[in-house]
C-alpha cells in the first residue's frame, strides 16, 4: 500500500530523515514511536506529499506525488500536527468547506458529525470548542473523502485521558468497519500499543525497530526492569554484574536511575549489597517487565516523552 | 469548482463581519476620517484665534482711539478684549487679545498657544510674528487692515467664494479616501489574512486536499472586491448625504476603476505575503508598502508641492493612479475614455505581481 525505500531528508545541517525504509500493508494500523525530533512528523508530511525527500523514493498504490498529485488527495485523509481552523466558523461550516473541496454533499457532513461525537456543537464556533472537541473535529475532516490512506500527526497530543479514549474509540470503530489503512505519529507507547498492529520505533531520522508489540518485547531479549532513586549521588560505572546489564541510565543530579537486566531475581540481590556498600538508602524502588518505554531506552538511553 | 468557489468567499466573508473590530476599522474608520477632516477643513464660519497684546506703557488708556477698536474695554482690565474682523462670505474670525507681558507672550508663542504678539507703544502698533508662519502672516494682514480702518479691501464685492461642488476640500478628499480604502483594505484584509492562515498550518492543510489553489485565490479577490464595493458604497452615501458630495463623471468608469484598482491591491499584498508565516515580519512589510503611498500619493493633500522629480516617481505609484483617477471621475466628470490607460496599468501591475507572488508562493 505505501512503500518507503531510502529516503533521507535534511533541514540545513539537521538530518532530518535519514534513511527509512518502510513498507505498509492494506488495511494496516501503523504507529510511528519516538521522542521529538525523531523525524516522525517529516516522514509523514513527506508521504502526504506536504514535502519531498532529498533522496529516495515514496509510492503509495504505486503512485507518486510528482505524476498522481489529484488523485493521492482524494485517496487520503490526514491531520496535521495542531492545526488551526478558522476561528469564527461553526463546525458545521467547517466541514462544509472541506467537504465542498472534494465535491462531497450534506449527507457525508451529517455522517462525520455523528461518527466524531459533534452534533450537539455543530452550530458552536472552532474558537470555543475544546481542544478535545478541535481534534475529533480534525479527524471528522480528514474522514470526510472516506480515504483509504489515514496519516494522522499526533492526533492525541496534549488532551486529557477520556478525550484521548474518545479519539482511540473512534480510530478502532473505523477499523473494523472500514478496511482503512493508518499511520499515525504518537509519543504515547500506550497509543501505539492499543491502536496499532504494527510499530516502527523512531529517533534521530532512522528506524530503530519495527514490528507488532510481541514481537518487539520478545526481539529485543527478554529483559527486566529495576527503576530506583537513592538519597545521594550513584557512580554509574561501578554498577555490579557488568555484562548482565542491558542498559543502565542513571540521572545524577536527580539520584535515579533505570537498570535493565537479563535475569532480575539472580540481580537484584548484587545491587541491593552494592547500594549498602555505597553508603546509600533506597527512597523507591519498582521491578517490571520491560515495557516500550523500556525498550526505547535500551536502544537509545533515553525516555520516549523527553 | 462553483460549490469551492462560493464556500472559500463565504468563508472570507464570514471571517470578516464576525469580526466586530474588523468591521469597525475597515468601515467606520474612513467614514470617521471623512466626516473629521471634511468638517476641519470645510466650514470655516467659526474661527477664534488668540493674539498677545503687549502693553507696557498703558497706551490703551491713554488713547481713545485704540480702545474704540477693542470691544469689551474696561478700566479694571478684566474682560478679554475681543474683535470681529470678516465678513459673511469669508467667514469671521474672532480675535481675542490677552493682554500680557512680553516674556508672558514669547511663552505662549513658544507653546503654540498665538502666533502673533501685538505690541502697543505710544503712537504705533508693532506686530511680532514669524514671517514664514500663513496662519500669523493673515491675522497681521486682518488685523492691521482693521486697524487702520482700511477695511475696504475685504470688503465682499470683489469675492466670490468657490463653494460649487467639486472645488471644496471634501471632494478632493473623498475619492482619495476611497483609493486608500481599497488598498488599505487589500493589503491588510489579504496579506494578513493569508499570512495568519499560513502560521495557523490551515493552507497548508488546505492544499493537502483537492482543492484547486487557483479557486483560493480567486475567492480571497472576490470576497475582498465585494467587501471593498460595500465600504466604497457607504463612504459614498454618507459623503452624498452629509457634504452633498457627488459624482459628475462616470459611473461605469468609477466601477472599472475600482475593479482595477482592486486587481492590483490583490496582486501586491499576495506578492507581499508569497513567503513569511510571520505576522511580524508581514506587519513589516505590509508598512513598507503602504506607508510611503499614504504619505507621498495625495490621499490627504496634494504631493504638487513636492519638487518635479519626486512628483514624476509619486504619480507612478498605484495608490496615486487610483486616486488621482477615481478623483477625475468625481470632480473633472472623466468618462471611460479617459480611464483607458490607468486601467491598464492598474490591471497589469495586478497581473504581473499576482503571478510572480503565486510563483514562489509558500503554502506549507
Amino acid at each position: 500500500m505505501i512503500k518507503v525505500t531510502n529516503v533521507h531528508k535534511n533541514f540545513k545541517e539537521v538530518k532530518a530523515v535519514n534513511g527509512i525504509d518502510l513498507h505498509i500493508q492494506p488495511g494496516q494500523y501503523v504507529a510511528l514511536l519516538g521522542p521529538n525530533g525523531a523525524g516522525k512528523t517529516t516522514l509523514v508530511e513527506m508521504i502526504e506529499g506536504l514535502q519531498h525527500p532529498d533522496v529516495g523514493e515514496i509510492q503509495i498504490m504505486e503512485k507518486r506525488w510528482k505524476d498522481h498529485q489529484e488523485e493521492l488527495h482524494r485517496i487520503i485523509g490526514l491531520s496535521l500536527q495542531e492545526t488551526r481552523f478558522v476561528d469564527k466558523l461553526s463546525v458545521l461550516e467547517t466541514l462544509r468547506l472541506f467537504a465542498s473541496f472534494y465535491g462531497l454533499g450534506g449527507k457525508r457532513i451529517q455522517e462525520i458529525l455523528d461518527l466524531v461525537n459533534l452534533e450537539e456543537k455543530k452550530k458552536s464556533f472552532v474558537v470555543n470548542l475544546s481542544g478535545g472537541q478541535r481534534q475529533r473535529l480534525a479527524l471528522g475532516i480528514a474522514l470526510l473523502n472516506e480515504p483509504e490512506i489515514l496519516l494522522l500527526d499526533e492526533p492525541t497530543t496534549g488532551l486529557d485521558p477520556t478525550a484521548r479514549r474518545e479519539i482511540w474509540d473512534i480510530l478502532k470503530s473505523l477499523k473494523s468497519s472500514n478496511n482503512t489503512t493508518m499511520i499515525l505519529t504518537t509519543h504515547y507507547m500506550d497509543e501505539a500499543a492499543y491502536l496499532c498492529d504494527k510499530i516502527v520505533i523512531m529517533d534521530s531520522g532512522k528506524i530503530l525497530a519495527e514490528g507488532t508489540l510481541e514481537q518487539l518485547l520478545s526481539k529485543h531479549k527478554k529483559g527486566e526492569v529495576i527503576s530506583f532513586e537513592t538519597n545521594g549521588p550513584i557512580p554509574p560505572d561501578q554498577l555490579p554484574g557488568g555484562d548482565k546489564i542491558i542498559k543502565s541510565v542513571i540521572e545524577p543530579v536527580a539520584n535515579k536511575g533505570e537498570i535493565i537486566i537479563e535475569d532480575l531475581v539472580s540481580y537484584l540481590p548484587s545491587f541491593l549489597e552494592f547500594i549498602k556498600n555505597q553508603n546509600l538508602v533506597l527512597t523507591s524502588l519498582e521491578c517490571r517487565k520491560m515495557t516500550l518505554d523500556d525498550l526505547f531506552i535500551a536502544m537509545t538511553g533515553r525516555h520516549l516523552n523527553q | 469548482m462553483i460549490q469551492q468557489l462560493s464556500q472559500l468567499i463565504g468563508m472570507h466573508l464570514k471571517e470578516f463581519f464576525r469580526e466586530p473590530g474588523i468591521i469597525f476599522w475597515a468601515i467606520l474608520f474612513p467614514i470617521l476620517m471623512a466626516w473629521g477632516l471634511g468638517t476641519a477643513f470645510t466650514k470655516k464660519n467659526e474661527l477664534i484665534r488668540t493674539v498677545a497684546l503687549v502693553d507696557k506703557q498703558n497706551t490703551l488708556s491713554a488713547r481713545e482711539d485704540f480702545g474704540r477698536f477693542f470691544t469689551g474695554i474696561n478700566p479694571e482690565k478684566t474682560a478679554p478684549l475681543t474683535k470681529k474682523i470678516g465678513n459673511e462670505k469669508l467667514g469671521i474670525t474672532t480675535y481675542k487679545f490677552e493682554r500680557s507681558s512680553w516674556e508672558e507672550a514669547i511663552t505662549m508663542l513658544k507653546r503654540g498657544k498665538i502666533s502673533m504678539v501685538m505690541e502697543l507703544v505710544e503712537d504705533s502698533v508693532k506686530y511680532h510674528f514669524d514671517p514664514v508662519n500663513p496662519e500669523a502672516q493673515l491675522a497681521y494682514l486682518q488685523i492691521n487692515g482693521a486697524f487702520n480702518d482700511n477695511n475696504k479691501t475685504n470688503q465682499s464685492d470683489n469675492i466670490s467664494p468657490l463653494t460649487q461642488t467639486g472645488t471644496r476640500y471634501i471632494d478632493f478628499l473623498v475619492p482619495g479616501l476611497m483609493a486608500m480604502g481599497v488598498m488599505m483594505s487589500c493589503m491588510w484584509g489579504i496579506s494578513y489574512s493569508l499570512i495568519d492562515k499560513r502560521m495557523k498550518k490551515l493552507l497548508r492543510r488546505m492544499v493537502a486536499t483537492p482543492m484547486r489553489k487557483s479557486s483560493f485565490l480567486i475567492a480571497q479577490f472576490v470576497s475582498r472586491l465585494l467587501l471593498n464595493f460595500f465600504e466604497s458604497a457607504l463612504l459614498l452615501l454618507f459623503a452624498y448625504l452629509y457634504f452633498d458630495t457627488n459624482i459628475q463623471g462616470s459611473w461605469l468608469a468609477l466601477i472599472l476603476i475600482l475593479i482595477a484598482g482592486n486587481m492590483a491591491f490583490t496582486g501586491i499584498a499576495i506578492l507581499v505575503s508569497c513567503r513569511t508565516a510571520n505576522t511580524q515580519v508581514g506587519n513589516g512589510l505590509i508598512n513598507l508598502v503602504v506607508m510611503p503611498m499614504m504619505v507621498l500619493s495625495g490621499i490627504f493633500f496634494s504631493y504638487h508641492n513636492f519638487p518635479d522629480w519626486i512628483v514624476s516617481v509619486i504619480q507612478k505609484f498605484p495608490l496615486t493612479i487610483l486616486a488621482d483617477n477615481i478623483r477625475s471621475i468625481f470632480i473633472e466628470g472623466a468618462g471611460l475614455v479617459e480611464m483607458g490607460v490607468p486601467l491598464l496599468v492598474l490591471t497589469g501591475i495586478g497581473v504581473v505581481t499576482f503571478l510572480s507572488g503565486l510563483k514562489v508562493y509558500k503554502w506549507y
